[in-house]
């Protein structure tokens, strides 16, 4: 077979599963539990070190 | 040492471009080379009275790098207005074609102008747009100042300098004909540099978060990136004839140029003016409601449906061509399920509002930004409708695919990057308020009736033209000429020139009201004032 051929029944077949399964598991992650509080969290990162950045011992507070 | 290294470089790409000055081919590469030669023998000169290798730099940890973010706003908004400015004019050229006047044929013609308008106001316009507020926000969300130093500096002059020789490049004729990426070899080489810089800086800075996790903004801001540098890198393969002169060939040819041009074309409007101003959105308008984005999981889910549909969505802008019926038929189907991502995504924006509606009657500033959201939501429905085949087929090649574009590019890119304007130059100047918000007012009106003049009238003409195109007489004949439809097109275009400049005037008037805002508003007395209690 061709190049052409091999590389378009790659695309259409395991490429396509592949890059559907990564897009249904990024679904099933976002779902996942737990991810509530993460998430809100990271949602409020704009509203942190507007005017500097975050300092060392600011950060060690946090972790 | 650093100094005598970039003296020696300055010096030698000096003399190059007097040397690609000299023996150029073409005025196009001729006037390039020159614009070189002066900027790096400024460049020289500056290094030379500036060389001081002892100097000690103070340490800047502590605070952001906003000297390039105010920059970046400056040009943002002078590049708008020119850019907007020679959409007028190419408008009302095509309304009354004695504005094509003699003696500058060959220069400011319709044809030379149009590609200056739109990679003006796309790239010069919304790139610098992208640029500043990329910047501004992946500091904010990392929590940490900008990467690499004064490799900022480099991109945001070194963009300058490929906007400028692409402008002059486009009037005196040196252009490879490839819609949204004409200019020529030596200047996609430039871009190239430019934009490999840009994401070490952007991708260095999300490295170096303090923060644990990537906030939303930056991976759209990232996505836009690197995404652009692929397309870029592969639809500007092409073979100089030489290298004193503009003329390239390209790589591929025929259909597979074609469909190489329109997965570069759509995914331009899909990860430059669509990934890039989403990350925006996603910052801008949760500041301005205070309040944080409405569902995080969603916008999560929206940022893979949007990458992930996008890149296949081109083919559907050569419909009833050489390309294969299936590419064709790939992206159509595409595009009308991106509907779905685009759509998550105007939601999200628009919900962020939900419990804090009231601000749209007091806040112009927000309104601006609802507004951009919803002209996003509205193109995002027109897009997927004109890309089915059977919509296409009347629609293709109509001025209502310009006012489809417009209705984006104008309400979505236009009124967001307005939104981020506002609320940056308080900030960035450190005033306490914008100088006027019944400007911004007035700025909001104008802008929006004069989109809703241009895409109205572009549905006009568009659709008529169509239907004109296409209608038979009993005997199967064509009733009309071309000339015909250019005719009964006139009316139309002159609403069409009136609305732009009514978003001109908006523009303008924002102009001042920033200017204003950094001239005579007093300075906010401590900027510890917005840090939150810990």
């Amino acid at each position: 077979m061709d190049t052409y051929s091999i590389l378009r029944e790659f695309a259409d077949s395991w490429m396509l599963l592949a890059l559907f399964s990564f897009f249904v598991g990024v679904i099933l992650w976002v779902f996942r539990p737990g991810s509530r509080r993460t998430y809100a969290d990271t949602a409020d990162i704009p509203f942190r070190n507007e005017t500097k950045p975050a300092q060392a011992d600011q950060v060690a507070k946090e972790a | 040492m650093t100094n005598s290294i970039k003296l020696v470089a300055l010096g030698l790409i000096t003399l190059f471009g007097a040397i690609a000055a000299n023996y150029a081919r073409d005025l196009a590469y001729m006037v390039n080379a020159l614009v070189v030669m002066l900027t790096a023998g400024g460049l020289f000169l500056w290094t030379l009275r500036n060389a001081d290798d002892s100097a000690t730099k103070p340490d800047v940890s502590g605070e952001y790098m906003d000297g390039v973010v105010r920059y970046g706003v400056i040009a943002t908004a002078f590049w708008g207005v020119v850019g907007f400015l020679v959409g007028i004019v190419i408008a009302f050229q095509l309304a009354f074609p004695v504005l094509n006047f003699e003696w500058s044929q060959g220069i400011l013609n319709f044809g030379r102008l149009r590609p200056l308008h739109t990679s003006a106001v796309i790239f010069a316009f919304g790139g610098n747009a992208l640029l500043a507020t990329s910047f501004y926000v992946v500091q904010r969300t990392s929590a940490t100042r900008l990467w690499g130093g004064n490799a900022a500096w480099f991109v945001f002059w070194g963009y300058q300098l490929f906007i400028v020789m692409a402008a002059l490049s486009y009037v005196l004729g040196g252009s490879q004909s490839k819609e949204y990426a004409e200019p020529e070899w030596y200047i996609d080489l430039w871009l190239t540099i430019v934009w490999v810089v840009y994401l070490a800086v952007f991708l260095g800075t999300v490295i170096m978060r303090k923060e644990r996790h990537i906030y939303v903004a930056n991976w759209f801001y990232l996505s836009f990136i690197v995404t652009v540098a692929m397309l870029h890198v592969v639809n500007n393969l092409s073979i100089p004839v030489s290298i004193w002169g503009s003329k390239s060939v390209q790589v591929m040819s025929g259909v597979q140029d074609a469909m190489t041009q329109w997965w570069y074309g759509h995914n331009a409007v899909g990860f430059f003016l669509t990934a890039g101003f989403l990350g925006m959105m996603y910052y801008f308008i949760p500041k301005q409601a205070e309040r944080p984005v409405y569902s995080y999981k969603l916008s999560i889910i929206h940022f893979w449906a949007l990458i992930f549909l996008y890149i296949w969505a081109g083919p559907h802008h050569l419909h009833y061509t050489a390309l294969p019926d299936w590419a064709s038929t790939l992206g159509m189907v595409f595009s009308v399920v991106l509907w779905m991502p685009s759509w998550g995504g105007m939601i999200n924006g628009l919900m962020t509002l939900s419990g804090a509606w009231d601000k749209l009657r007091t806040d112009p500033v927000i309104r601006m930004m609802v507004i951009a959201v919803g002209f996003y939501g509205m193109s995002t429905f027109e897009g997927p409708m004109m890309s089915i085949k059977a919509v296409n087929s009347l629609s293709h090649y109509t001025d209502w695919t310009i006012g489809h574009v417009h209705s984006g590019a104008l309400g979505w890119n236009g009124m967001i990057t307005f939104g981020a304007l506002y609320f940056l130059v308080p900030k960035l100047w450190n005033r306490e308020r914008l100088y006027s918000l019944s400007m911004v007012s007035w700025h909001f009106w104008l802008a929006t009736i004069g989109i809703v003049l241009y895409a109205a009238s572009m549905w006009v003409t568009g659709i008529m033209e169509g239907l004109m195109w296409r209608e038979v007489d009993a005997n199967g004949f064509l009733v009309n000429s071309f000339a015909d439809t250019v005719a009964a097109k006139l009316p139309m275009y002159i609403v069409r020139g009136l609305g732009g400049v009514l978003f001109l005037a908006g523009a303008v008037i924002m102009c001042v009201n920033l200017w204003l805002t950094v001239t005579r508003q007093p300075a906010v007395q401590s900027n510890n004032g917005l840090v939150p209690a810990e």
